[in-house]
């Protein structure tokens, strides 16, 4: 089989004439498949280099035509009024404070149900919740959205009743608002973060157990202390690609939050700064379009500072202890 | 013994919560889960039948369905896969065995964590001028395919990646110790050993790309049309390869757009197919990853 | 006074039977010597009186092991409580990934000694009686894995000490150090002896030799002879004895 394939290669690779060495024919197929895989990573980072590129592009003119000041702390978004206000300032409120929530609600249960699957769970246990987790991570947003829409709005619009009886300055919603969309979000992620944290805390090593544990040590102590800060990069890494995912998040809170520009009070009609780009991408024209271009720039510019950010704290976690 | 004894088992409280927590958290991803599938397929139950499965949404012929999603949703699987998965595997490969600690490698393991954060609308944005203008690629799934090929890149590469430094190092002295050339152990020794990894990869890629309905929007298009297949063979063939020029909205995409407009029995009747789509390809592709463990 | 007392220990993994009938005696403030090819059962014995078989999936054990007259393997026992006071050294020095200080300061804090002074206290003294202190004095804060391979050996046996244990269990605790760092360690044992109790894996009949008081042979699972080092040094009475002491296994 080995053989088989080994002819298969050469059969793509030019061998050079004369080659005096039997090995020079594996050294050739090993040449060609290192640039081939070279080449692969090559994409991947031009992948990304394009899209900003574009992104740039695109959003730059809108950006020095509009004025970034007026874009990213305008409270007024009326892109198609007379003269049209393209201010940001309550979309990127709504999507920090949406995502904050989302992240240390989904991430707490996360965390510790990936504890779970790692230290404590026992079959059939263990093999129960990990496949539902594994289930929950394939479900689409759009299914979220729309039992976000269908189930949580009504409820939420009841407890808004509730909460707000009597008072004649809150706009009703309807139940479609911030604390919907941080629901929906924080169930989004859950996956995300379990199944990276499991990894992280199933690659701590047996010895950093045992000696916890022969120390006396009791099992909760061992893995809050031990494990997890031995696991951390990996947590932060669920952690983060968790915050990707709910700030990146579109389709599920589009209708579910209510999609007005609004300030991100928990009862309140709210614009997620993805939201804002699909619900106008469709029609936009001229520098509306290239403020929508521009929101997608802000969009990424968090995300790489996060990641920036992240990166920066691991690296320095890691070279404080050898 | 007295007071030294062991015999007595103590209750921590702190151990108490802390374990009360954990179950807590865990029974909550399980009852999430149940109660999502039980609600959705009792909800769209009713809707779901051959006609529905099967043609589109016709004003004339008075029908409702998803027939012409459905082939849409495949065609964007399978074309995204045929591209990211030698890519992402490649990529993986080169970065774990080939670069070493060189600046390439971290230039390039940051551009994929930087892809991994990158929201899918940003994908449509960068699909539809990119893919769309400048290559001229248009609202078709060809370019649905391309852009979602982006997208799910990173969780090829990062899950290969955790998969090959599981891979023990010794496995690596072994082969190349015996006078294996390098890409000769990354075949036979190194890709078999981390094929669980690079499976989940696969898996969490296939559910994005059957559940991606920001990215698609602006790039695939919503076209419910299902492939003409009346032309003789030669003719079907050409039908289908054409398809992927042409506009095509996945089941996702057409869940959204029902939603939308209100059309709520539509919707749950197509995220019952969704479901029962990513439930499928998620079974066949775990019994193919421990067919492989075994 | 017999410190623990082993009857008739059985130890399973699986359907694997690891030890077969142990029954051994352990004085107290006295260095037992486990010695026997590898494989034969000793880790998974010294593993046993502090119950860290337990983590061990599939494991079961029969038969008692006592401390101090109680069962060890009883229902009612506290695990946490035993292993404070059966304390254990292993083969790799595994400093946990944090400071010096920290890293002593880890047991006692687990049982729920919060105030610093009293840290202070017990690590100094654990470090000390690990002819550690000298060396770490002016460093304390600095990260545990900078030390060398004998001073972080030294460290987890500070650690150990940091809970008053009555018990150390050692499984191979030199064996993975230079010649150098493998006499203070021994001499560090000798020291312990005086005030604790000492069951030590070897593999180096020498190193049992210069430090055991007592000693036992493990033989596929089985004890094959156990009493004071210089019975069974010099005079075996099991052929089998002998022939492993002269090395010939």
């Amino acid at each position: 089989m080995a053989c088989k394939a080994e002819v298969e290669e050469s059969f793509h690779t030019v061998t050079p004439v004369g080659t005096v060495l039997g090995s020079g024919r594996g050294r050739t197929a090993d040449q060609v498949a290192g640039s081939v895989l070279a080449t692969c990573a090559m994409v991947s980072f031009l992948a990304v280099a394009a899209i900003v590129l574009y992104m740039v592009q695109k959003g730059a003119p809108a950006i020095l035509e509009v004025g970034w000041k007026e874009i990213l702390f305008g409270r007024v978004w009326d892109p198609v009024g007379t003269p049209p206000r393209f201010g940001i300032l309550y979309i990127v409120l709504t999507s920090l404070v949406g995502t904050c929530l989302a992240v240390l609600l989904g991430s707490s249960v996360g965390v510790l149900t990936a504890v779970f699957l790692a230290e404590l769970a026992r079959e059939p246990w263990a093999g129960i919740v990990r496949t539902a987790v594994e289930l929950l991570a394939g479900i689409p947003s759009v299914v979220y959205g729309l039992l976000g829409i269908y189930l949580l709005n009504p409820l939420m619009y009841r407890l808004e009743r509730k909460v707000f009886a009597g008072s004649d300055r809150h706009q009703f919603t309807g139940g479609a608002n911030l604390l919907c969309a941080v629901l929906v979000l924080a169930v989004m992620i859950l996956p995300t973060v379990i199944s990276v944290t499991e990894t992280a805390i199933r690659s701590v090593g047996q010895e950093l157990r045992a000696a916890s544990l022969a120390l006396g040590a009791s099992r909760m102590q061992t893995i809050f202390r031990q494990i997890l800060p031995a696991a951390r990069s990996g947590v932060a890494t669920g952690v983060v690609l968790g915050v990707g995912r709910a700030l990146g998040e579109s389709m599920a809170v589009m209708l579910v939050a209510g999609n007005c520009v609004n300030v991100p009070l928990p009862f309140c009609s709210v614009r997620f700064l993805t939201t804002a780009i699909v619900s106008e991408m469709g029609y936009a024209q001229g520098t509306h379009r290239g403020v929508l271009f521009a929101i997608g720039l802000v969009l990424f510019g968090f995300i790489t500072l996060i990641n920036g950010v992240v990166l920066g704290i691991l690296k320095k976690g890691a070279s404080k202890f050898g | 013994m007295g007071k030294g004894t062991l015999y007595r088992k103590r209750l921590r409280t702190v151990e108490v919560f802390a374990s009360a927590a954990i179950y807590g958290a865990s029974s909550l991803a399980v009852f999430l889960l149940l109660g999502i599938l039980c609600y959705v397929f009792w909800k769209g139950w009713g809707i779901l039948d051959p006609v529905f499965l099967t043609s589109v949404t016709s004003a004339l012929k008075q029908t409702v369905g998803i027939g012409g999603n459905m082939v849409n949703t495949l065609y964007i699987v399978v074309l995204t896969l045929l591209v990211v998965m030698p890519v992402g595997v490649g990529a993986a490969v080169y970065l774990n065995e080939y670069a070493g600690h060189s600046k390439g490698r971290f230039l390039v393991e940051g551009a994929i964590e930087i892809l991994a954060g990158v929201p899918s609308v940003v994908f449509g944005l960068f699909g539809m001028t990119f893919f769309g203008s400048v290559l001229h690629m248009g609202y078709s799934l060809l370019n649905g395919a391309m852009t979602l090929s982006c997208m799910v890149l990173p969780l090829v590469v990062q899950n290969t990646q955790e998969a090959l430094r599981a891979v023990p190092q010794e496995y690596r002295a072994g082969a190349l110790g015996v006078g294996a050339s390098r890409w000769h152990m990354i075949r036979t020794v190194l890709l078999p050993a981390a094929r669980p990894g690079i499976a989940t990869g696969m898996i969490l890629a296939v559910g994005r790309i059957a559940g991606e309905s920001a990215a698609l929007l602006f790039t695939a298009g919503s076209g419910r049309f299902l492939p003409r297949l009346d032309q003789g063979l030669p003719g079907n063939v050409w039908e289908l390869l054409g398809k992927v020029k042409s506009s095509g909205g996945t089941i996702a995409v057409e869940l959204y757009l029902q939603m939308q407009n209100g059309r709520y029995d539509v919707a749950f009747g197509a995220a019952c197919v969704l479901l029962v789509l990513v439930l499928a390809i998620q079974v066949l592709l775990g019994a193919v990853g421990k067919g492989a463990g075994s | 006074m017999s410190k623990i007392t082993v009857r008739n220990l059985n130890l399973y993994y699986g359907s694997r039977q690891v030890l077969k009938g142990v029954d051994l005696q352990i004085r107290e403030r006295s260095v037992m010597a486990l010695l026997g090819p590898s494989g034969c059962g000793k880790s998974s014995f010294l593993r046993c009186l502090n119950r860290m078989n337990d983590l061990t999936k599939d494991s079961r054990v029969e038969g008692e092991v006592l401390l101090d007259g109680e069962n060890v393997y009883d229902r009612r026992v506290d695990t946490m409580l035993l292993r404070k006071k059966v304390g254990m050294v292993f083969q790799q020095p595994t400093p946990f990934p944090m400071s010096i200080y920290d890293n002593v300061a880890y047991g006692p804090r687990s049982h729920g000694i919060r105030r610093k002074e009293i840290l202070d206290e017990i690590v100094e003294q654990a470090l000390q009686d690990a002819f550690l202190y000298g060396e770490v004095r002016d460093g304390l804060k600095r990260p545990a894995g900078g030390l060398s391979g004998g001073q972080k050996q030294r460290l987890c046996i500070a650690r150990a000490l940091a809970v008053s244990p009555e018990v150390l269990l050692m499984d191979e605790p030199t064996s993975a150090l230079d010649p150098s760092s493998t006499l203070r360690i021994e001499d560090l044992i000798k020291e312990l002896a005086k005030k604790l109790t000492i069951v030590m894996v070897t593999h180096n009949m020498q190193q049992a030799v210069r430090i055991s008081h007592d000693a036992a042979l493990f033989l596929e699972g089985e004890v094959v002879e156990w009493g004071s080092a210089g019975q069974i040094f010099l005079r075996p009475r099991d052929m089998r004895t002998e022939a492993y002491i002269s090395g010939r296994f």
